[in-house]
């Protein structure tokens, strides 16, 4: 396994685990108020930047645990990149409709903030299942 | 997604032709990685020209040598 497709894996690994630790906190706070009324946003911004340093801890422990491929990239590579970002692209704009539509019919700040962040993880873990599916299968 | 190439190869055969070269060795050599030099190998990835052309060079043979084109039945 190349050092792009380990730190693929890392990204979603840590996008998944990171949001299931978020939906835990924040609906475990649900159980005596309505669900609009529990506070999440601290939490969200936390879960982001756990996620985004355990990413970076990913990588460099993948790094770490063969020096002779760290940061070595290809034309390959770059090309399942390129190709990941676009359809994880996609996925992003059309789920986007979604709170946008939330906020059209004016629903609470916590559908439409909540509705964002799930489409960023979806987009996220699509993109980064896409790459997978390409190094195993190719382009 | 995952459609196959019908660009075949005869890297494997080259690189046991020269002197049994390992995968690694071809992927240094051309600066790419390994896992790149296998998935062409099993033709889950077409090299660029200019990537093919390397590994032609590699193998101090012509281009057709290593990759080959089926022709229209």
């Amino acid at each position: 396994m190349s050092f792009e497709e380990k730190g693929t894996w890392v990204y979603a690994v840590v996008t998944v685990s990171t949001y299931v630790a978020y939906l835990t906190i924040v609906l475990g706070r649900a159980e005596n108020v309505p669900l609009t009324e529990v506070s999440y946003v601290s939490t969200m911004l936390w879960t982001i930047a756990i996620a985004v340093a355990l990413s970076v801890v990913g990588h460099i422990a993948v790094a770490i645990s063969k020096p002779s491929e760290a940061n070595k990239s290809d034309a390959r590579d770059k090309e399942i990149y390129r190709f990941g970002e676009y359809i994880g692209g996609i996925a992003l704009a059309v789920g986007m409709l979604v709170p946008l539509g939330l906020a059209m019919a004016e629903f609470d700040t916590f559908w439409i903030a909540n509705a964002i962040f799930l489409v960023f993880v979806l987009s996220t873990i699509t993109s980064s299942i896409v790459k997978i599916v390409a190094y195993r299968r190719g382009l | 997604m995952g459609k196959p190439t019908k660009v075949t190869n005869s890297i494997r055969a080259l690189r046991f032709a020269h002197g049994e070269m390992t995968q690694a060795e071809l992927a240094d050599r051309i600066g790419v990685t390994r896992q790149t030099i296998i998935a062409i190998e099993q033709g889950r990835y077409s090299p660029s020209l200019e990537m093919a052309f390397e590994i032609a060079r590699a193998f101090g043979v012509p281009l057709k040598e290593v990759f080959q084109y089926p022709e229209p039945k």
